[in-house]
């Protein structure tokens, strides 16, 4: 049993998370699209606390980037000047939550110098900023496409599990069709049936769609399991005896069941989604550049010399893996929970 | 056996609808090309019955089946067949290695674990397997292939290396296993996870039975006692479980293929996604199917060997 502060912290910790990737633009040092043209594959920007004269700042600073005389994509510090890394400074514009525009960003440095947290890609972008961005998509895509499955499998459930006969027989013939399917072929079959060239919100939604109509099935079947049961309660009967409606029984009586489930199974799909949304845009099947998404920033280690020379090309990854963990740790919470029946 | 085959034709329907929905076909690039007329093309679709209606379509492919053709490849201007079953061996190698491995790692690992009761240990599976757990293979095999690359201790992309003819037998045999190593590593450390924390769960619950303090009661000799009495007891989840870890591998195996260009359904599939070869990807996806049931047949006839309970009905 995980106790109950754990499973708060587990929360609180996915929550942070999805806070931070949805207020990307203030997290964020820069604009995901700007271009430094300069530093190709820089890597990230050291923080220093001691300067040349070993003077301790308690505020930490940073050194310019500068190419390296000798090779072009080799960089040294600059330690001519420090730019003491500032919070709530203006830079670029964004919108907080796609509406207010802002320029007041949580940290920065002095332009001309530029903090790369993660580094920077082949135009120079700043990696920390675009893993950000890309949260926001990668994991958006994720949430969509576990709302979608929930929905169609409670839909398909309640009904399969509430009327039986046909509509049961019927529906989970189907759910075994898509059981034996096995799902990442069949996603990237029916994305191959749709159209290739399209611009990036179209391929979202297409993603989003694909993954979420694909993984129905598992939902579905075990949400027909609970409204078998439920369907027998003596409250149930009762309630027919008096004249409520079909409707009226499944939503009051027999969709509160499903809570629990419901639950727990979001914060086992929303990852896998997530993953496979990856997996996807990895592929250059969905999310394309130029907006950033987990999958086609990874896409960058598909090149040798990146995936050799650059380590910090793996800093999505990491991210990527830090968020199934924690997606993972509130998945097991609320097992445990449903488990033991306090959800 | 029958329900396995109704099973596949449905998959085949439910390919075919999917590929209605698509607005492009194979020959829609050749449109823009300016020295094939427009007359060609629609001779070509002609020929290849693109522009039938869907039932027809269907019939054809079925009957391509039954000749066993399995379709036609406009791609590779030639049957599905012969390209299907080369590709399938290749994942089929890899996905049967990297099952085997996997499970003859996680089944004493799990064992051990659960004859070891300590709150540490509980903690460091609990802890590493959920690390692994949350790795997806894409990074896992990003990773591995990093390593192999800088450490220049195997050969990485493809089966076997370019001079692979000029080698010897036994020089051969060595290169194409170095080639595995990458991917089936991969794979393994994937699934072992999942693996390990069943046996573990399994294996705890049947060690806390009476039998087992009874048999122990009796001076029965530890390794006995965990592989003869705990083990037949706790196979039963695990054999559905075999079942279900070959569906996992297999998913898991289509990444890893395209990320080490291993020569399987993995690459083919993606190939054929991008230039529209329907009855290519309508093959791939039946074969990884009869793959997911086959893995699933197989757990049932070892049930049935394992579970006297089972035999009986």
């Amino acid at each position: 049993m995980i106790g109950k502060s754990k499973m708060i912290a587990a929360i609180a910790f996915l929550l942070g998370l999805h806070f931070v990737m949805l207020f990307a633009g203030f997290f964020a040092p820069c604009d995901p699209s700007t271009q430094n043209r300069d530093f190709p594959y820089a890597p990230p920007t050291r923080l220093h606390f001691l300067d040349a004269r070993r003077h301790l700042h308690f505020r930490p600073f940073v050194y310019q980037w500068a190419a390296s005389t000798d090779d072009s994509h080799q960089y040294e510090e600059s330690r001519q000047r420090e730019y003491p890394v500032r919070l709530f400074v203006r830079g670029d514009e964004y919108k907080v939550a796609g509406i207010l525009p802002s320029h007041i960003h949580l940290f920065g440095v002095e332009p001309p110098a530029s903090i790369f947290l993660a580094g920077t890609d082949s135009y120079g972008r700043d990696q920390f900023s675009r893993i950000l961005y890309g949260g926001q998509i990668s994991l958006a895509a994720g949430v969509l496409a576990t709302a979608i499955s929930l929905c169609l499998g409670s839909i398909l459930g309640c009904l399969s599990g509430f009327y039986g006969k046909w509509i049961d027989a019927s529906a989970m013939r189907l759910a075994e069709l898509f059981f034996v399917l096995p799902w990442l072929y069949l996603l990237l079959a029916v994305r191959s049936f749709l159209p290739l060239h399209i611009s990036a919100t179209e391929a979202f939604f297409l993603l989003v769609a694909v993954i979420g109509t694909v993984g129905w099935a598992r939902p579905a079947r075990l949400i027909r399991g609970i409204v078998l049961s439920a369907k027998t309660r003596k409250y149930v009967i009762a309630s027919r005896g008096f004249g409520a409606s079909d409707y009226y029984i499944l939503r009051r009586h027999i969709f509160p069941h499903l809570y629990g489930i419901l639950l727990t199974q979001a914060a086992i799909l929303v990852p896998q989604y997530v993953v496979a949304e990856v997996a996807l845009s990895f592929l250059g099947l969905g999310v394309g550049e130029p907006t950033p998404s987990w999958g086609n920033l990874l896409a960058n280690l598909q090149q040798y010399n990146v995936l050799v020379s650059y380590w910090w090309m793996f800093a999505p990854a990491v991210v990527l893996v830090v968020a199934s963990l924690g997606y993972l740790n509130v998945a097991n919470a609320f097992q445990d929970r449903l488990q033991s029946g306090s959800i | 056996m029958i329900h396995a085959l109704l099973l596949l034709i449905g998959a085949s329907v439910l390919c075919f609808l999917f590929s209605d929905l698509a607005p492009g076909s194979f020959f829609d690039e050749m449109k823009l090309n300016p020295q094939i007329s427009s007359s060609t093309v629609a001779a070509l679709r002609a020929e290849y019955g693109i522009d039938q209606p869907l039932p027809l379509r269907y019939a054809r492919w079925i009957r391509s089946v039954v000749k066993g053709e399995w379709g036609y490849s406009f791609a590779y201007n030639a049957p599905v067949r012969n390209l299907l079953l080369l590709r399938a061996r290749n994942t089929l190698l890899l996905t049967v290695l990297a099952t085997a491995l996997a499970w003859s790692l996680a089944l004493p690992l799990g064992i051990w674990i659960a004859s070891h009761p300590s709150r540490c240990a509980d903690r460091l599976t609990m802890g590493g397997t959920s690390l692994l757990l949350s790795v997806p293979e894409l990074v896992l095999v990003l990773g591995l292939l990093y390593l192999a690359i800088v450490t220049h201790a195997l050969p990485v992309g493809g089966m076997v290396s370019v001079r692979f003819d000029q080698l010897g037998p036994w020089a051969q045999v060595r290169d194409f296993a170095m080639h595995l190593i990458v991917p089936v590593f991969t794979l393994v450390l994937a699934s072992l996870s999942v693996l390990v924390r069943h046996v573990r769960a399994s294996m705890v619950e049947v060690l806390r039975a009476s039998f087992i303090r009874a048999a122990r009661g009796h001076g029965i000799g530890r390794t006995r006692l965990l592989l003869r009495y705990a083990l037949p007891a706790a196979a039963n989840p695990l054999i559905s479980l075999f079942g279900l870890s070959v569906a996992g591998l297999l998913s898991g195996s289509l990444m890893v293929e395209i990320v080490t260009g291993w020569p399987g359904l993995g690459p083919l599939l993606l190939e054929a996604s991008l230039s529209r070869d329907v009855h290519v990807v309508v093959g791939v996806v039946l074969a990884s199917t009869v793959f997911m049931i086959s893995g699933s047949l197989l757990a049932d006839v070892m049930l049935f060997v394992a579970d006297p309970r089972v035999r009986v009905e």
